[in-house]
């Protein structure tokens, strides 16, 4: 079969593509995105956050919210709505595996900290959406909590409901997961200045601070 | 106003890139078709044998098998009884491992349409089945892609590509073990895969949930499976590889390489993820699903009406065209994000540019077609496969569309994007695939589908069932993008307005699951050789269609009389 001229050339051409290919989209931004700084006002995630960013993966939030609020010359709605500024590449510093979503069948939530820093708003919302928006179809989650007959023990952590959705002699109590997604959710906070383009936040901070 | 200095430069850089990457594809098709046009249009006649062109084939229709010959054209075309052996080598050679990926999909088709129909009337009913975290809509619905994406469409693309590779090469499979092995493993890694997902073990990224301990499984499956592919094509009997070969067997190779980069753990970082999720996310797609699709469309549209393709150089260009283009259009998913401008900019030029494959596959499947819609209507293959390729000329177009910033802006976070992926994943793949099953399944069994009613049935339900999914939702989507962008409007007003819209999708979307329902139902129906078989060989069906030596004196009578 003439040396299987064709064969070869399947197999470097179908190479060469995929090479180009993964040299566009992941090599290149690998090289240019590695010595990106995190911001200084950026804080790594705590244990009991990462513990609760575990579970906003695992109960799959990111299929329904976003973590990428637009820039407002392309979307001005996003900053409007309070979702906050533009967000960029240094605001994921320490996102190991990424969660800007491709959905937004709910609010975007990059900082939704800086919005609702409310413990018990948010409880209260995961356990009953609800009971906070009426009309919202985001799932509600009681398996998160535990439904307690009569009062709460010690060290409890109880979710206060708004007075039509309480049940009497029920006490609703938050588990560790919900309390760590909360955790989580109250840490999403990218609201402080931040340089603009990707060159700029390839310098490092500190003598750009000294500068100021 | 001047502009600034920077986006100057930037726009330069890009500009340049783009002209070099449109040289070196220049080039490079070049390279590759040094003796590649020179097969003058004969390479399209590989699929059939030498007097047989204008001889219909379908399997699925034996009834009117002769309306379909009618439909097509008469002809004094002939199989001689050596040639056919040959085929029936190739077929035989390749029924069991077939039939194993074929009966896999179908189990896990009924597994992805149960998760998807409750995934779907929980976005309207979000009180339903929240009591254990595994129906939580996060999980079902990841269930649902999971299953459908690596079950149901990889199973049967891989099968469908089993079973053509002896057919296009003329000679038997080589090395079926693998196969077995490959199916094993996978379905195996499969099964713990959306196991791990349900109970809340994840990856975290989009397409590629399942924890990657298991994923390396996944990957010594698929190229076990591939395997054959390599083996069948080093021992080829034939000259020359036809269009489908170069389609499906650059798929099988880029697969694996996609599935096993895409799951390295800790090698990927913040934003940086997110441009190999969408790497990989949309290389699945292009890279996978659509070259495997177009692949069997290419071979059984023509095979079916006995005609060759159109223009057969039109189909290699798109293919190189469609390898190039498809392969770079990833960042088309985060318009908007925070990532390099470059990288989204190429990814919407690769996307606009992506018309010109799309285009070649849209004259040529036209043109084969064209004149003889009328086989439509008598060809269950057909039919599918027929409007499968429409769909994905369809899906394509509105994709070059959605990739534009200005169009992107409203549709991006919307159902919008989820009814194009429909349109994708089912209007165009899983069209093409039942309708590659139903010619496929009477070959390997040696039986017929037992009830043509139930044919009918599967095609109009999910016919129906899909036009309602995909327009509810196209307009649901747009408006819940356009209430998005207006901030004078409440956020919650973008829920409310897609209420009816995700209804009709739920409704839809039963009509799809019933039509699933029918159609597996059917395919274990004749995998048990359910019913009377009609005639001894499908080879020769009723109405004296002429598929071997002594039938045409038959077919001769049949036309004068
Ligand atoms: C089916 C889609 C869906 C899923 C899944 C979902 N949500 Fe929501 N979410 C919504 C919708 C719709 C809203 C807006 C209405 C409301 O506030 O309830 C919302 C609102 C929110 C808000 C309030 C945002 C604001 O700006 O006031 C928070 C916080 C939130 N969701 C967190 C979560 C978390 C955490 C998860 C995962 C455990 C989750 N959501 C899963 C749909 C969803
Ligand atoms: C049987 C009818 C089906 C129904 C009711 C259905 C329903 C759904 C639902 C509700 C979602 C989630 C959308 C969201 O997150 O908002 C979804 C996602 C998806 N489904 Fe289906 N589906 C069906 C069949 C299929 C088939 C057969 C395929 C492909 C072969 C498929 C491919 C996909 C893909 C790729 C996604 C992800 C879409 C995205 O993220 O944009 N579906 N489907
Ligand atoms: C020229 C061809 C095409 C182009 C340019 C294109 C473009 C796009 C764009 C821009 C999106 C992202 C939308 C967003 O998130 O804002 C998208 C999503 C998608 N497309 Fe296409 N498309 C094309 C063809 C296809 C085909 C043929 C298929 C199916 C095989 C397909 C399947 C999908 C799926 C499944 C998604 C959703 C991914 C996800 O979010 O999970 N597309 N496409």
């Amino acid at each position: 079969m003439a040396g299987h001229i064709d064969e070869k050339k399947l197999v470097i051409g179908a190479l060469v593509i995929i090479a180009v290919s993964s040299l566009a989209l992941v090599i290149m931004p690998y090289v240019q995105l590695k010595h990106i700084e995190a911001p200084a006002a950026l804080k790594p995630y705590t244990d009991v956050q990462a513990k609760g960013r575990q579970v906003y993966m695992s109960l799959g939030c990111v299929y329904c919210h976003s973590q990428q609020p637009r820039d407002p010359k392309f979307a001005p709605a996003d900053e409007k709505r309070g979702w906050g500024r533009a967000s960029t590449a240094a605001d994921y510093a320490y996102d190991q595996v990424h969660l800007l979503g491709t959905m937004r069948t709910g609010p975007d939530l990059l900082n939704i900290g800086a919005r609702q820093p409310s413990q018990d708003w948010h409880l209260g919302h995961l356990y009953q959406p609800r009971a906070y928006m009426p009309g919202s179809i985001m799932p509600a989650f009681p398996f998160l909590f535990i439904e307690r007959k009569g009062a709460a023990k010690p060290g409890d952590v109880v979710v206060n409901l708004p007075p039509d959705y309480k049940k009497p002699g029920i006490t609703i109590v938050a588990t560790t997961d919900a309390v760590n997604l909360v955790e989580y959710l109250k840490s999403l906070d990218r609201t402080y200045p931040i340089k603009k383009t990707i060159a700029e936040s390839l310098t490092t901070d500190k003598p750009a601070a000294a500068a100021k | 106003m001047n502009p600034s200095p920077m986006i100057d430069s930037t726009s330069l850089v890009l500009l340049l890139a783009f002209s070099v990457s449109v040289l070196g594809l220049f080039v490079f098709i070049w390279s590759m078709s040094n003796g590649f046009f020179n097969t003058k249009e004969s390479g399209s006649h590989i699929i059939f044998e030498k007097d047989e062109i204008g001889l219909v084939e379908d399997p699925a229709t034996s009834q009117s098998s002769h309306e379909l010959q009618d439909a097509a054209g008469k002809t004094d075309a002939s199989l001689s009884a050596a040639e056919l052996d040959d085929r029936l080598i190739a077929d035989k050679s390749s029924a069991i491992p077939a039939f194993v990926c074929l009966l896999a999909s179908v189990c896990w088709l009924i597994i992805g349409s149960a998760a998807a129909i409750v995934s779907s009337i929980k976005l309207h009913n979000p009180d339903w089945l929240v009591d254990s975290a595994w129906m939580t809509f996060g999980r079902l619905r990841t269930i649902h892609l999971n299953s459908i994406i690596y079950g149901w469409a990889s199973m049967a693309g891989i099968g469908v590509s089993l079973w053509l590779i002896p057919r296009l090469l003329k000679t038997p499979l080589v090395g079926a073990k693998f196969v077995y092995w490959g199916a094993m493993i996978w379905h195996v890694a499969l099964m713990c895969g959306v196991t791990a997902i349900g109970l809340g073990y994840t990856d975290g990224m989009e397409w590629l949930e399942m924890p990657w301990e298991i994923d390396i499984f996944i990957v010594i499956g698929g190229a076990l499976m591939g395997l054959p592919l390599f083996l069948t094509l080093m021992n080829r009997k034939v000259d020359h590889l036809y269009v489908s070969v170069w389609y499906i067997g650059a798929a099988l190779i880029w697969f694996p390489i996609l599935f096993f980069v895409a799951n390295i753990p800790h090698l990927y970082f913040g934003v940086q993820g997110a441009a190999m999720n969408w790497w990989y996310g949309h290389n699945a797609l292009g890279l996978w699903f659509t070259p495997i699709g177009l692949g069997a469309a290419y071979y059984f549209i023509p095979k079916v009406l006995g005609r060759p393709i159109y223009s057969y150089n039109l189909s290699l260009l798109g293919f190189w065209c469609l390898a190039f283009f498809y392969s770079q259009v990833g960042g088309h998913h985060l318009i908007g994000g925070p990532l390099p401008t470059w990288m989204v900019t190429l990814s919407i030029v690769q996307s606009v540019m992506m018309i010109i494959p799309v285009f070649a596959v849209a004259v040529n499947h036209h043109m084969t077609v064209g004149g003889n819609f009328k086989a439509v209507l008598h060809s269950p293959t057909l039919r599918f496969i027929v409007l499968g390729s429409m769909l994905y000329v369809a899906a394509s177009i509105q994709g070059s569309l959605e990739a534009l910033r200005s169009v992107n802006v409203i549709t991006h976070f919307t159902h919008y994007t989820v009814a194009h992926a429909h349109l994708g994943m089912y209007g165009f793949f899983t069209m093409v695939m039942f309708g590659s099953i139903y010619f496929i399944m009477p070959r390997i069994v040696g039986w017929e589908w037992p009830h043509p009613w139930m044919i009918s049935a599967h095609f109009w339900l999910v016919s129906v069932g899909f036009a309602i999914y995909f327009i509810g939702l196209t307009i649901g989507g747009w408006l819940q993008g356009l209430a998005m962008l207006d901030a004078s409007k409440p956020f919650i007003d973008s829920v409310t307005v897609t209420l009816p819209y995700l209804k009709a999708r739920s409704v839809g979307g039963s009509f799809m699951v019933l039509g699933h329902i029918i159609f597996v139902v059917h395919f274990f129906l004749i995998s048990l050789r359910y019913g009377s078989k009609k005639e001894p060989a499908l080879l020769i069906p009723k109405v004296n269609i002429p598929f071997i030596k002594d039938a045409k004196v038959a077919a001769k009578e049949l036309k004068r009389g």
